[in-house]
């Protein structure tokens, strides 16, 4: 039996966009069925559509055989349809178990008030029921990913849900942890679950699928069961080229020292030290990769390093001179650039122009200001040549950031740090979430960029990536350096994986060599 | 493409307006019996005399300088709605400075709008200095900085600088040096309209072709990225809001220089919330702010000329205003057509 | 300066100060609900001036304070419910909105009062009704807390025991907890299939309902005639006085009673002849300067956290 149809689905956006041109989709009752394909390819939408949250132009939808018209996630969930978005939708300051619960709340005293042991109660069950434990009285906001995505999936469990889509739920996770969900979610399919999966980790979705469905341009280019194509091949159906999935790295020619930080520790506002007298330092021309789940200290020595965040102690030297506590603005005119971890949130205004975004750090300079006036031709130039540069896709310089898809609204980013002119580039998951011809080209471009002698600290969750591009790498665990590899030959994920989650620890000796060269 | 949207909006403001129109009649008609001649006043009659369309320009000056004022704070997503204190507060400055400074022709003109520019950037700095500093919400600040320009105000006025021997609660008339000059001879048509388009013009430059104006838009598209690229957000919080309380209050020096020739406010003459609607109106744009003053002007003086005409209260067209407001800015009010027609060209195109 | 004193510390003051506060605490309590939710409700001005014309104009028909009462809410509530459609279905900016229905207040208003009575100042012609004010059998007869407690406008004991309701609802119940998801992330809400829009309405109509109480106050208990634009930027000032309070109730009530405060003390200071321009802004700068205190207590607190666990050692993660 089919669990969902889909049948010559189209949807234009109130832009004028028109992110599904005509497709077709179908998933079988039971089955793990991945939609891949590249970013803006539509597979958002369509689920979107499938979940009520927007509607088709065009199109007809059969669930479990039979037509329905779907108008909103509250007809989808009736339906036995559950959705994991691959941005999170959780309210911070609600505990797990409000999250869970949120609209059919259990109540006592005729229903006036929200019986909170009850509640807590219900999420224990399902938990339990679907091996995916979580915290249920503690509050959302600062709670790991790992435990957020548990908390999303729970959400449309407890609704009864018959079919899952889940959009890109790994892109976030240590392999450890996708381990656990892969092994949560066959579990599910095992039971009768449909399941329905996105990601751009090819090797992923030949590890868990039963099906493939490629998608290009709005348009499908097929489905496939998962024995019958290999991971270049569904890449070529992506992309329509060849995608380079190994990337060959020069070794590293270091120079001069850059950044020096010494015994870097800090609270955070809540009173928590989140880092422990963090040492390490690291040259021009060379890469050296922060390790870590996420949570374990990164974003706030990134955002220390970048003068985001403030009131830690010890000592940064960039270039020979003390910067600790200063701010982005003096930063940036050090020659510090940053790929943030979020792009939305700090690294664009999405509703600023492609061309805006692109000169923020550097609109007050020539050639593309005088001492008061901006030139919108120089900008507009610019904006041209970096949208041809990094391949954004798009029809004008002049287009809202916020109208590209998650990839190419990343790709805005990287061109605007990548030619900033910088000494140091602090780069923070600049791959996450971008399509498999994206990541290889940012890849590129980050060892480009070491070879022209900036010194790049490159953070991310993504082990792959630590070692395809690190020349050296320092691991973190509850805000100290707990690992230190100087060479990563012969490295493995595994073994970086047991100094991520504290099972083995470098001695102080070790660790402390990050520090000195 | 972009062509049949212009067509669209064009149409479908021009329907919205037609049916605001509508419903005003009808209430009209519960109102009146003299429905259709009042409703022609309202209609035509800011445009039946030459009086009438100074009255139209001179009312309409404020507008823009308000408009402008918020437009400011608003681009940079600052909710500074101080603009009425600011304009106040500058009145009062005006009066002072037309009153005590030196009377030298032209000279004092100048004096005086300076300071009371200077006077409502002051204002405007409160609510800006707190928001930088200590995250206060300006909101709450402007609000209440508009009180107590009022009263503060009426103070220095009442107090200090009171005609005894007008029949009125005024200050002492403004020296003939401290009057804007008319522009015509037989109507008094200020040049308050050609600054205010002046103004408007200097500051969509500003916004849009200075650093400054860049930084400024930045941090209203979003704070943290503004910072994150090395923009002093304090900065910006601060000088938007002086720069737009300036703006504001030059209007209330113009306002006196031009029109009463003297301070005359014993109720704040509201043009802070008229200019919240007009920036809204423009889409927070200076150029824009023009045409949507004028608007606003237009159905002001409507009503007024139709009150005078007929005795109906100009009241029923504040309903009237309302309403329109309401119908021209609703996105979603005949949207339908709009969609189809997105869908439209945007298929053809794909195939 | 001692009979200043002397006044501001009697029962009859304090007695003021609940009373003026009233209106301010509904319009806080209404500001409060809708923001909950994410929408910033600017016409509770025109909402509360709605319901003090439809209360005394009602009730003088009817000859009955409880159903002038009862239209003057209905008033208010069918209001908000218009803020409520222009803004979520036919998508006006909500302040924009806000705005023009308070003008649509103002001038209908004024215009149905000269319609009905051919006065466009005030209805001292047209006969209201009052609502009664109340004695707290118990309380009463305590001296100085008597004084204070007792006796007051029936509307004035609903609003501070709105208080505990409206927290009540908020925190406690099903639609509270909905209400505050909505507000912090939409997008959350509704993917747990809650409908956004059911309950922004909602959260909406309730703040019409409490700016309609306060609205019914003003005409029908602390005055009892209607008079043009009579509340006088009392709804700004609730939205003053949430904003300051934060997300609680209680700080809501704590906000609207400084407004309390401060206009009561600026009554007491007019008796004695200070200009009444100076008296007048008092309560403004009582709130400015409140404001700089909060704000600055918040920075400071985060300060004395870290500069306290700097100097104490080790909490692990
Ligand atoms: N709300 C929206 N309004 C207008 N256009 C949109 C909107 N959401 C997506 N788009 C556009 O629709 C296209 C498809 O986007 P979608 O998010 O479905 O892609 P995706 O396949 O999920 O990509 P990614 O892998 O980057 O997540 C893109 O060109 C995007 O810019
Ligand atoms: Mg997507």
């Amino acid at each position: 039996m089919k669990a969902v149809q889909m049948i010559n689905i189209v949807k234009v956006y109130p832009n004028g966009i028109v992110a599904n041109n005509g497709v077709n989709f179908e998933v079988e009752v039971g089955e793990i069925h991945s939609l891949v394909g590249e970013n803006g390819a539509g597979k958002t939408t369509l689920m979107k559509i499938l979940f009520g949250i927007e509607q088709p132009t065009q199109g007809e939808i059969r669930i479990f055989e039979k037509p329905v018209h779907i108008s909103s996630p509250h007809d989808a969930i009736k339906l036995g349809i559950g959705m994991v978005h691959q941005h999170f939708m959780l309210v911070p300051s609600l505990t797990v178990a409000e999250n869970i619960v949120l609209g059919m709340e259990p109540t006592k005293a005729w229903g006036t008030t929200i019986d909170m042991d009850r509640a807590v109660e219900m999420v224990n069950e399902v938990a339990e029921k679907y091996g995916l434990p979580v915290p249920a009285k503690e509050v959302v906001l600062d709670l790991p990913v790992g435990i957020k995505q548990r908390i999303e999936i729970l959400k449309a469990l407890i609704r009864g849900a018959k079919i899952l889509i889940l959009d890109e739920p790994t892109a976030v996770l240590t392999p450890q942890e996708t381990e656990e969900l892969f092994v949560a979610l066959k579990n599910l399919a095992k039971k009768g679950m449909t399941i329905i999966f996105i990601s751009h980790k090819l090797n992923e979705v030949k590890e868990i699928s039963d099906r493939i469905t490629v998608l290009r341009d709005g348009k499908t280019m097929g489905t496939y069961r998962v024995e019958d194509v290999t991971e270049e091949e569904i890449s070529r159906l992506m992309v329509g080229r060849d995608v380079e999935l190994v990337i060959d790295r020069p070794p590293a020619k270091p120079g001069r020292v850059v950044l020096q930080v010494k015994d870097l520790s800090y609270y955070r506002e809540d009173g928590v030290r989140v880092l422990k007298g963090v040492s390490f330092s690291l040259r021009s021309g060379e890469i050296l990769g922060v390790a870590g789940v996420e949570g374990n200290g990164q974003r706030e020595l990134v955002e220390i390093l970048t003068g985001l965040r403030f009131g830690a102690t010890g000592s940064i030297v960039l270039n020979g001179e003390e910067v600790l506590g200063l701010t982005a603005y003096d930063l940036r005119r050090k020659k510090v650039a940053h790929i943030p971890e979020d792009r939305i949130e700090k690294g664009a205004a999405v509703k600023a122009s492609i061309a805006e975004n692109l000169i923020s750090d550097r609109y007050y300079k020539r050639p593309f200001s005088g001492r008061l006036v901006l030139f919108p031709k120089k900008v507009i130039e610019f904006a041209k040549k970096a949208i041809k540069m990094f391949s954004i896709k798009t029809d004008s310089p002049l287009t809202e950031v916020g109208m590209l898809s998650g990839g190419n609204m990343q790709k805005v980013v990287v061109a605007r740090e990548f030619t900033s002119g910088a000494d140091l580039l602090v780069a923070d998951q600049p791959t996450r979430g971008i399509d498999v011809g994206s990541t290889e080209f940012v890849r590129k471009k980050i060892i480009e960029v070491r070879d022209s002698g900036v010194a790049v600290l490159l953070v991310s969750a993504d082990l792959q990536e630590i070692l395809q591009l690190s020349d050296r790498i320092i691991v973190m665990y509850k805000g100290e350096i707990v690992g230190y590899f100087d060479k990563n030959e012969g490295l493995t994920e595994e073994d970086l994986g047991y100094y991520m989650l504290g099972v083995k620890r470098h001695d102080p000796d070790r660790v402390k060599e990050a520090a000195l060269l | 493409m972009r062509r049949d949207r212009i067509i669209f909006e064009t149409v479908r403001t021009t329907l919205t307006i037609l049916i605001a129109l509508l419903i005003g009649y009808v209430i009209l008609l519960f109102a009146t019996d003299k429905a259709n001649e009042a409703f022609k006043w309202f209609l035509l009659g800011p445009l039946s005399t030459k009086r009438r369309i100074v009255e139209l320009l001179n009312r309409t000056t404020p507008l823009i300088f308000t408009g402008l004022a918020v437009s400011v704070v608003f681009q940079a997503e600052i909710f500074n709605i101080g603009a009425e204190g600011q304009l106040f507060f500058g009145a009062v400055a005006a009066t002072f400075a037309a009153l005590y400074f030196p009377h030298i022709k032209f000279l004092q003109i100048i004096l005086v709008m300076l300071f009371a520019m200077a006077a409502g950037g002051a204002w405007a700095a409160v609510p800006a200095y707190m928001k930088a500093k200590w995250n206060a919400s300006e909101l709450v600040s402007s609000l209440m900085m508009n009180y107590v320009a009022f009263f503060f105000g009426l103070y220095l006025v009442n107090y200090h600088m009171r005609d005894v021997n007008a029949g009125a609660l005024v200050s002492y008339r403004f020296p003939r040096t401290a009057w804007l000059p008319r522009m015509l001879r037989r109507y008094n048509l200020h040049p308050g309209i050609l600054i205010a388009i002046g103004f408007a013009l200097l500051v969509w430059f500003f916004l849009y072709r200075t650093k400054y104006g860049y930084e400024l838009r930045m941090v209203g598209k979003n704070k943290e990225f503004a910072r994150f690229s090395g923009i002093k957000v304090e900065n910006v919080v601060i000088y938007s809001q002086i720069i737009s309380g300036m703006i504001a209050g030059l209007a209330g020096a113009i306002e006196l220089m031009g029109l009463y020739k003297r301070f005359v406010w014993q109720m704040t003459p509201g043009y802070g919330f008229d200019g919240i609607i007009v920036a809204l109106l423009a889409r927070n744009n200076p150029l824009m702010v023009i045409p949507a003053a004028l608007f606003i002007s237009y159905l002001r003086t409507g009503s007024y000329v139709m009150g005078r005409m007929t005795g109906i209260a100009p009241e029923i067209v504040v309903m009237l205003q309302a309403i329109m407001i309401l119908l021209i800015t609703a996105e979603a009010f005949l949207a339908f057509w709009k969609r189809r027609m997105i869908e439209k060209s945007a298929m053809s195109r794909e195939e | 300066m001692n009979e200043v004193i002397k006044s501001i510390l009697s029962a009859q003051f304090f007695y003021s100060v609940l009373r003026v506060t009233t209106p301010v605490l509904f319009a806080a309590l209404g500001a409060l609900l809708s923001d909950v939710a994410g929408v910033i409700n600017i016409a509770l001005e025109g909402l509360m001036l709605m319901s003090a014309f439809w209360g005394v104009m009602v009730s003088a028909w009817t000859g009955s304070a409880w159903i002038g009462l009862l239209a003057g809410v209905a008033s208010a509530v069918l209001l908000s419910l218009a803020l409520a459609y222009f803004h979520l279905n036919l998508k006006t900016d909500l302040i924009l909105a806000g705005i023009a229905l308070n003008m649509f207040a103002s001038g209908s208003t004024v215009f149905l009062l000269y319609l009905f009575s051919g006065d466009k100042g005030s209805s001292s012609s047209v006969k209201s009704y009052v609502l009664p004010n109340v004695d707290i059998p118990g309380i009463k007869n305590i001296p100085i807390l008597g004084d204070i407690l007792s006796g007051h406008h029936v509307l004035t004991y609903i609003a501070f025991l709105s208080v505990f309701v409206v927290q009540y609802l908020i925190y406690k119940t099903p639609l509270g907890l909905r209400m505050r998801a909505v507000g912090e992330n939409p997008n959350a809400a509704q993917s747990v299939g809650i409908s956004v829009k059911r309950i922004k309405y909602t959260s909406l109509v309730l703040s019409g309902l409490m700016a309609g109480l306060g609205g019914a106050f003003l005409s029908m208990g602390y005055v009892s005639w209607f008079a043009r634009d009579m509340t006088n930027g009392r709804g700004f000032i609730g939205l003053a006085a949430q904003a300051l309070g934060g997300k609680s109730a209680y700080g809501s009530m704590w906000g609207a009673l400084l407004f309390g405060a401060a206009e009561a003390t600026s009554y007491t200071l007019q008796a004695i002849r200070i200009p009444s321009e100076f008296t007048n802004m008092l309560p403004f700068i009582f709130t400015i300067i409140a404001l700089i205190i909060y704000a600055r207590a918040k920075i400071m607190q985060i300060k004395k956290i870290r500069e306290k666990q700097t100097s104490h050692e080790e909490v692990g993660l």
